[in-house]
């Protein structure tokens, strides 16, 4: 394995106090590969967002650190933080990915237009071809199905080039079809372009989409696993789940 | 529901805050607005209530306290005969003239702003119905020639102390008086004397001043015995009077006086009241905005109660009932804020020099339930529209993930809003040009229906300016700016609603400055066209003045004549009308255009403005009777006609006829023609007249000055006001920008996720926050210009010939309204700025 594209270090990451006092995070450490596309699973109140959000300079963490590259994020202030957002990670969030007001060019091209940058033309169009939208650029979001709205958010994250592109439950509101579409997007991105790649999930057809899957459960890595298949996926993810839950 | 209710109210108290703060405001300016007029005019009533007996006894014809001062009198020997008279108490003879000047320490005179200045001889006798008339506070009451009372007020302001020597300026023969102050005199109830001044001699030496030392009253006072009424006295009063004196019961003269001074500031009152009216549909605009948002966002949670079984009813009435409360909540508060505001405004004119000090203000029943009316009434109106769509809401879309309010169509609103701008352009019309009665309320009720339906058609109509605005931003800000013009063309009706806060307010300062420089222009072009001789003399508050102020300067060297003018307010076929009166000798030096006739005034004669002729029928050799003369009536014979002039009203006449007609022996405007190597006489003229402050010596520059600073007044004044009106406008953008951030948090989270910075946030709200400012001020611009110009088209033959639109102004208010956008953004901005990411992105 190349050099990691980002490695997180004792990542602590607490909410509330005194009694209330819930550690989301309790020391995870964890390289997430460059050029790979990884899972991070578990169920719920396991971390997995908070490692996520963490990890992609969203929210701050205790102790630990978090380096992309060769930078350590957890230090940076706002300024820092957003730039590092805007030219270095992609997102893609469960819903709500769009604005609303903007049609999907532009929607597609925000984040450069933000930094006052344009995109690579050749680039852009391979995007474009690749998430299949050349004809619907001219829709506004409430115009395109939620496997439409996806796809667009797919192609904002990979058309800056980012260094790591989050998805949090990518397909969370889609039907199995479009979910479907979505991750083999990501998948070709992976394969393509050597995009790395790195998904919160709860559901193990997406896992199997993925190169690694991370497993954890109350703010700690319990288990991972490479190259996973469906079945196997939802073997570790009941080995995981803690005993009294799942009873 | 009820319940539901509460909760839903307390959950959001940022909002609560907001809608309230709403509320509050247009209430308080309606409030404000009543309370002060109500002072106002309670401090004249009052006044004039205890400066009247029971049953007052003047000669026919001529006003009590307050009309021209008049030479007709009754006898002293009456008041003799009318002790007598059964069911009288006692009756004291008085004499009162106006135009009796108090000179202050700063030799400055006393008052201004056209509130009376009473010269009155001393008496002891209570007003009607038992009242204490006039009474001492300190010191005694003048005792002969050398002694005076003045009120409290003016020898504070005059700065006099009982004991000192005070300088009294008359209109009469002796012009300057210098008496020793012996006591301050006011009226028992401490009202205000709202400005006027009071002058105080003994018996004797007021008739010696103004009655030239006649053993006469101008009034008697007739106190009743105690459960006898006023009219019951004036009817027995009557049986006695010699011919041409009459009677009048005491409440009928306070009354009259009260009606003619409260007509001088009755502008100040209707002024007011629009005022109130404008900033109640400004207000009903930010409630009604305030309120859709509220509901929209609430959508969800009523979609939810919809679904658990709540009714329809239940839902629209639950909102009503928030409105309810918020109204109630906003009116109280609104009490509160606008009796500050009447102090204010109080405040504010007595920069202008209208003093209502000491009187104060109460907030009485009317303004407490208009206050409350209004609040709850306007809110609950802007709640309903809201109220009767989430009724509409379907339960499934509790489930939804985005949940959109039915809104009304678009395009029905367009068409209603062209359908009332048109009604409002026809009533403005009509009211301008047309003949029907009651032209103001056409002018007034057309400009509000063209307000009111430029903003409902607004959001279609601002669409292209919209979509300009966003490409301009674009071209400029680039992305931000994008994302700024799209959010203000998201919710057009939103955004244009929260402009028309600002539209209306803006048209009507443009109005009002249109109508003031105009009005300048105008007085200015007039006196330049008009202006002969080469200074002019007058007195400060278009007082007459002694005769021998031009004897005195016609003998200053290098004034070759002196040219009198008199003017007398009369009626003539039962309307009000002037009369100019000049020695007929010096009447070619007004250079009158003469039509018909001759230019003969020898004998009952008059010239008529032919305009005026034409209008009332009047040739050449017609008999015109002209009434409201001290002495009654008389009759005159029409010599000739003149095209329409300012330099003189619509009648003229001699000196010598208007002095027969019983008017006082004064002059009101003097032209001073000089030698031609006389050089500037400025100087020497003021000494001549150096003892009488009242009387102003000017040239045409410092004359024009003059003419045009009462207009400047009123035009800073309303100004103010206006200032008021964008206050809320400004207020009207932060809750609307406010409201829509809290609304789109999620939308801002995810701005915030793919990289825009924080400060790329606030110039997106601000630019936001301008488009609205500068949307609400163009709108407001056009219109306030188009209501300006029509509405001087429409006095164009009154006098004011030249229309005047101030450019440099127009573009300021332009200018603005950017200023405005960017101050109204700060807070928004800021609390969008410093929403956290995370937080942002997983709002619900």
């Amino acid at each position: 394995m190349s050099e990691p594209a980002a490695r997180i270090r004792d990542l602590v990451r607490t909410y509330g106090s005194g009694d209330a006092l819930v550690r989301a995070l309790d020391g995870v450490s964890l390289d997430l590969g460059a050029g790979e596309f990884t899972a991070i699973m578990g169920p719920s109140g396991s971390g997995k967002s908070t490692l996520m959000h963490c990890a992609a300079a969203l929210d701050r963490a205790d102790s630990g650190t978090v380096h992309l590259g060769d930078e350590e994020i957890t230090r940076l202030g706002d300024r820092a933080l957003t730039r590092l957002r805007r030219d270095r990670i992609g997102f893609v969030f469960q819903s709500y990915n769009l604005i609303p007001t903007l049609n999907a060019e532009e929607n597609i091209r925000l984040p450069q237009a933000i930094a006052g940058r344009k995109p690579d033309p050749r680039w852009y169009d391979e995007v474009i071809d690749t998430v299949g939208l050349r004809d619907r650029l001219n829709h506004r979001p409430h115009q395109l199905s939620g496997g439409q709205q996806q796809r667009v958010a797919v192609a904002r994250a990979l058309v800056g080039r980012p260094r790591i592109v989050f998805a949090d439950e990518p397909t969370g509101n889609l039907d199995s079809r479009s979910g479907a579409e979505i991750l083999e997007l990501l998948r070709r991105s992976v394969d393509d372009h050597d995009q790395t790649v790195v998904m919160v999930t709860h559901d193990p057809v997406a896992a199997a989409y993925t190169d690694r899957v991370v497993f954890l459960s109350d703010g700690r890595v319990v288990d991972e696993l490479r190259d996973p298949d469906r079945e196997q996926v939802i073997a570790r993810m009941a080995a995981a789940e803690p005993a009294d839950r799942v009873r | 529901m009820i319940r539901a209710t509460w909760k839903s109210l307390l959950a959001r108290r940022v909002r609560l805050f907001m809608s309230t703060f709403a509320i509050a405001l247009g209430v308080a300016f309606v409030v404000g607005s009543l309370v002060f007029s109500a002072a106002l005019s309670s401090g004249f009533t009052r006044l004039f209530g205890s400066s009247v007996g029971d049953v007052v006894v003047r000669p026919q014809g001529s006003a009590t306290l307050n009309g021209d001062p008049s030479t007709r009198t009754v006898p002293q020997s009456l008041v003799a005969s009318l002790a007598r008279v059964p069911g009288a108490a006692r009756a004291d003879g008085n004499v009162q003239a106006i135009g009796v000047f108090v000179v202050g320490k700063n030799h400055k005179v006393v008052g201004g702003l056209g509130a009376p200045t009473y010269g009155i001889s001393y008496s002891d006798a209570p007003a009607g119905h038992g009242i204490p008339g006039l009474t001492l506070l300190y010191g005694h009451a003048p005792h002969g020639p050398h002694q005076v009372v003045l009120d409290e007020k003016t020898a504070q302001e005059g700065g006099y102390f009982i004991g000192e020597k005070v300088p009294i300026v008359t209109a009469t023969h002796r012009a300057v008086l210098t008496k020793r102050l012996v006591g301050l005199a006011g009226y028992a109830d401490n009202t205000s004397l709202a400005g006027a001044t009071l002058t105080i001699f003994d018996v004797r030496t007021a008739q010696k001043l103004f009655l030239k030392g006649k053993h006469a009253f101008t009034n008697i006072w007739v106190t009743a015995q105690p459960g006898v009424s006023q009219t019951q006295l004036r009817n027995d009063v009557s049986r006695v009077l010699p011919p041409k004196v009459r009677a009048t019961t005491g409440d009928d003269a306070a009354d009259e006086n009260a009606s003619q001074v409260l007509r001088g500031v009755k502008f100040l009152r209707t002024f007011l009241l629009i005022f109130a009216a404008v900033a109640l549909v400004v207000g009903a605009y930010l409630i009604v905005n305030t309120f859709s948002i509220l509901v929209a966002q609430r959508s969800r949670e009523l979609a939810l109660l919809r679904a658990i079984g709540a009714s329809r009813r239940q839902i629209s009435r639950s909102v009503l009932l928030e409105a309810f409360v918020l109204g109630m909540f906003g009116a109280t508060v609104g009490l509160g804020l606008g009796m500050g505001l009447a102090y204010g405004i109080r405040w504010l004119i007595g920069l202008v020099g209208l003093d209502l000090g000491s009187q104060s203000l109460v907030l009485d029943t009317q303004a407490v339930v208009a206050g409350y009316v209004t609040g709850v009434a306007v809110t609950m109106v802007a709640a309903w529209l809201p109220a009767r769509r989430t009724g509409r809401i379907m339960p499934v879309q509790a489930l939804g993930d985005v949940v959109a309010l039915p809104e009304s169509s678009i395009r029905w609103r367009f068409a209603l809003g062209l359908a009332l701008t048109a009604a409002g352009v026809a009533a403005t019309l009509e009211g301008l040009f047309g003949s029907l009665p009651h032209s103001g309320y056409w002018v007034g009720g057309g400009i509000l229906a063209v307000l009111l339906g430029v903003t409902a058609a607004a959001p279609i109509l601002c669409r292209p300016l919209l979509a300009l605005a966003r490409r301009g931003y674009a071209l400029v800000f680039r992305a931000v700016g994008n994302l700024a013009g799209q959010n203000a063309l998201r919710n057009p009706r939103r955004t244009t609603a929260t402009a028309s806060a600002l539209m209306i307010g803006l048209a009507l300062a443009c109005t009002m400055s249109i109508i003031g420089a105009s009005a300048k222009a105008s007085v200015d072009d007039t006196i330049e066209k008009n202006f002969i001789g080469s200074y002019v003399v007058g007195s400060s508050f278009g007082q007459p003045f002694s005769a021998q102020v031009a004897t005195r300067i016609g003998r200053v060297p290098g004034v070759s004549e002196v040219v009198r003018q008199r003017y007398a307010f009369i009626e003539a076929g039962g309307k009000r009308t002037a009369v100019t009166g000049v020695a007929p000798r010096q009447l070619s030096t007004f250079g009158l255009d003469l039509q018909h006739g001759s230019a003969d005034l020898t004998g009952r004669t008059v010239l008529v403005n032919q305009r005026y002729a034409a209008d009332h029928h009047l040739s050449v050799g017609d008999s015109v009777v002209l009434g409201k003369l001290p002495v009654g009536h008389r009759t005159f014979t029409v010599t000739g006609t003149y095209a329409n002039t300012p330099l003189v009203f619509d009648f003229v006449t001699s000196i010598a006829n208007l002095r027969s007609a019983g008017f006082a022996d004064s002059d009101n405007f003097l032209i001073v023609f000089t030698q031609p190597d006389a050089g500037d006489l400025l100087r020497s003229l003021e000494k001549t007249v150096a003892d009488l402050p009242v009387v102003t010596v000017q040239d045409e520059h410092q004359f024009a000055e003059q003419q045009r600073a009462p207009i400047d007044q009123l035009v800073l004044m309303v100004d103010a006001l206006l200032g008021l009106a964008l206050v809320i406008a400004v207020l009207g953008i932060v809750n609307t920008l406010a409201l829509s951030i809290i609304e789109r948090t999620r939308e801002i989270g995810l701005l915030r996720a793919i990289g825009l910075g924080r400060g790329q946030l606030r110039l997106m709200v601000t630019l936001e926050s301008i488009v609205m400012a500068v949307l609400g001020a163009v709108l407001g611009v056009a219109l306030g210009v188009c209501f300006g110009v029509a509405m001087m088209y429409a006095v164009k033959d009154q006098g004011l010939e030249v229309i005047a639109v101030p450019w440099t102004q127009l573009v300021v208010f332009l200018g603005l309204a950017v200023v405005i956008g960017v101050l109204a953004a700060v807070l928004p901005a800021r609390r969008a700025a410093r929403l956290d990411v995370l937080t942002a992105i997983s709002a619900s």
